[in-house]
């Protein structure tokens, strides 16, 4: 399934069948294809096994490590989604690369700050409302095109990440793939990560994916959070209560957004 | 203020609910001065449409005045004291479907765009006080209104005009024109048009002035046949015959209309058999639909002809004649309206006088009567045709 959606997934200019490209560019998709589908996958079960798996990986390795041990085997929380954005992949990658703007549209996330070029203090929303932070860095970069990061180890929620930006078919705007694998922690927390990870992580990286899309090209996430109602029922109130929408702080950041990138 | 909410299955009430605010950057509030209810309202009080939630207000046909606008828009574009009439889609202006004007398959204005996508594969876009599957969007049968986007939807209306001349450009007329033009006529084309309500009867004016030859309506309610005629369509009181294709066929020397267009929806009456067992399924929801007016349409149609459905449909329609549509090689079109396409070009038509939309309306009303208004409407009682209700003026007061 993956390997199928990684066909689907791989921008055709840079696929091996398809070589009328520059050389360079077509050595650097077959050293990191892999990474940008499924890689984090790889990365995830490599550190599930021992750090020289992660130092192996990451030194080149990876790409045997990834055939040899099956790429179609999922991992515990895995989540990868794609959206077409009508925009071109510079404009997607510098609002991605920024990973303060993360929080913008991927609900679980409160806040990320940026600490240099590579590293990054990431705040999450866990069960029961507790905050769960960890630092990541970045694995890998190609401007404008992909991106890799993970968390370093000894964090709460051991996690990996890429996105991988390629221009439609037709020059149809930009294809955004993401993948996320999540490692909970053990004993009860962990638990509690677990269901709330474990109830659909790619539903839940879908939507992240189309409020990004949102953000970039309407320069504002839809909702309809603060709008008056007439009273509602015990049972919409019970189902509200359930599923609470997070608050996002869409007017005021998304304003500071949309200046930006009018600036830029 | 005021605002008319779903309460459930035929049960709207005004309530008084907090005003709304700007939320998004790209928002405008515009206090209401005339709101309508419209046929596709009707499907939300007979609770053929799901994810509707107790409390939701009602209303996507509105006009008004801007009174607040957000920080995303500018001042050119639009402004307190600006007014304007509202689409009822919602089109965030800059996605894949929006640049290519259609702007009611916008990709950016649902919220809930995975709920839909569960029902239709992919999500239209956001609409005003639709249900939760197009948004939740809270509607414009109200005092105030958020109107999200603001800076593409709202059209600005030039001094001189009424409410009354305007306000159908928020929906009805662009959808009678739309579907008309989504009959691909011809000069002297036949089009024979199901439904006479509000959509139909801006669907035959526009037919005929997009250049059709003869328009053949069908309903049952005798005032609104005269209203198609003296809109210049021939009509056919479905009541009065046993067999509307055969008649068709034999008013067109068994050839068939040109076109055939669907202005009635997935709350068809009939007489026939296979209705009974849709009004049956439908009722015991079984089925969300009853769809024998599509069913005669698409066997009525001539061969290699189009059909038209501006009808809503929200869900699985049983039997549906796929032979007929395929052997005779029809064409079908249809959708939620692409408003933004038509706001300007049919205000333009008003303005030079070719239109006066005004003609449809059989109710003014305050607010405060809007539960008893959808009943008259849904029920055709007192000659309802078109019901525009005054959200400023006192219930008490008016007749
Ligand atoms: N596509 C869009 O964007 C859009 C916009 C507005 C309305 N609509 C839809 O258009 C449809 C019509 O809207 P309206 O405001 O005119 O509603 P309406 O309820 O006033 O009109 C429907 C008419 O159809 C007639 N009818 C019922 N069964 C019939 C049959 N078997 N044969 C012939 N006529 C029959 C009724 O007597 C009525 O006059 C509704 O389904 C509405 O939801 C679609
Ligand atoms: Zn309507
Ligand atoms: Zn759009």
């Amino acid at each position: 399934m993956d390997q199928i959606r990684e066909k689907h997934f791989s921008n055709p200019r840079l696929h091996p069948s398809n070589l009328s490209q520059s050389q360079s560019q077509s050595n650097q998709w077959q050293r990191w294809a892999p990474l940008a589908g499924a890689g984090a996958l790889a990365v995830l079960a490599a550190t599930r096994k021992s750090k020289t798996g992660v130092a192996l990986a990451l030194t080149g390795g990876l790409l045997a490590h990834y055939f040899t041990n099956g790429a179609g085997t999922p991992a515990k929380f895995h989540a990868q989604a794609s959206f077409a954005l009508n925009t071109t992949p510079d404009k997607a990658y510098r609002m991605w690369r920024n990973f303060e703007n993360l929080p913008l549209f991927m609900r679980h996330l409160e806040s990320v700050t940026v600490k240099g070029d590579r590293r990054s203090q990431w705040t999450a929303i866990g069960p029961l409302g507790r905050q769960v932070t960890w630092e990541a860095e970045i694995v890998d970069e190609k401007n404008d095109e992909w991106i890799i990061w993970r968390s370093l180890p000894g964090s709460d929620l051991s996690n990996t990440g890429s996105v991988e930006f390629h221009t439609a078919p037709g020059g149809r705007g930009t294809i955004v793939t993401a993948v996320m694998d999540y490692e909970p922690p053990a004993g009860a927390i962990g638990r509690a990560f677990a269901t709330m990870l474990g109830k659909n992580p790619q539903f839940a990286l879908r939507e992240d994916l189309r409020r990004f899309k949102a953000l970039l090209e309407a320069g504002e996430i839809p909702t309809i959070e603060g709008q008056p109602h007439g009273p509602r029922s015990t049972l919409v109130k019970a189902i509200h209560a359930v599923y609470p929408e997070k608050r996002k702080p869409t007017e005021s950041t998304a304003r500071e957004f949309v200046a930006a990138e009018r600036r830029a | 203020m005021k605002a008319i909410c779903w309460m459930g299955v035929e049960k709207m009430k005004v309530e008084d609910v907090p005003e709304p605010r700007i939320l998004n950057p790209r928002d405008a509030i515009i206090r209401i001065t005339s709101t309508c209810i419209c046929g596709s309202d009707l499907h939300l009080y007979d609770g053929y449409i799901p994810t509707m939630e107790q409390g939701d207000i009602l209303g996507h046909e509105f006009m008004g005045e801007v009174v607040e606008v957000g920080p995303g828009i500018s001042r050119e574009k639009l402004k307190a004291g600006d007014r304007v009439v509202i689409p009822f889609t919602i089109a965030c202006g800059h996605c894949f479907f929006c640049e290519q004007q259609l702007w009611s398959c916008c990709d950016n204005t649902n919220p809930n765009a995975w709920i839909a996508e569960n029902f239709f594969g992919y999500s239209p876009s956001g609409l005003f006080g639709y249900s939760h599957m197009t948004g939740g969007y809270a509607g414009g049968q109200a005092q105030y209104a958020r109107v999200p986007c603001a800076d593409i939807g709202p059209l600005k209306i030039p001094e001189g005009l009424t409410d009354e001349q305007v306000v159908f450009l928020s929906d009805i007329f662009p959808t009678g024109y739309m579907a008309a033009e989504n009959c691909n006529i011809r000069p002297g084309d036949t089009i024979a048009i199901w439904g006479c309500g509000p959509v139909g009867q801006f669907a035959i004016r526009s037919a005929i002035m997009l250049g059709a030859g003869r328009v053949i309506a069908i309903d049952n309610v005798p005032e609104r046949l005269r209203m198609a005629e003296q809109g210049g369509a021939e009509t056919i009181n479905y009541d009065e015959v046993d067999n509307v294709v055969q008649l068709l066929k034999d008013l067109t020397g068994n050839r068939g209309p040109d076109s055939c267009m669907d202005a009635v929806g997935l709350e068809a009456s009939g007489h026939t058999l296979p209705f009974i067992v849709d009004r049956v399924k439908q009722g015991m929801r079984l089925s969300t639909e009853r769809p024998n007016v599509l069913r005669q349409a698409i066997l009525a149609c001539r061969k290699g002809g189009t059909l038209s459905i501006p009808g809503v449909y929200g869900g699985f329609a049983d039997k549906i004649p796929l032979g007929s549509l395929m052997n005779k090689g029809l064409t079908v079109k249809t959708g939620q309206t692409h408003m933004m396409r038509y706001m300007k070009p049919l205000l333009e038509r008003i303005q030079r006088g070719e239109i006066d939309p005004t003609f449809v309306i059989s109710h003014r009303l305050p607010i405060d009567q809007g539960p008893e208004a959808y009943k008259i409407f849904r029920d055709k009682q007192d000659h309802c045709t078109k019901v525009v209700l005054k959200p400023w003026e006192d219930g008490a007061r008016a007749a």
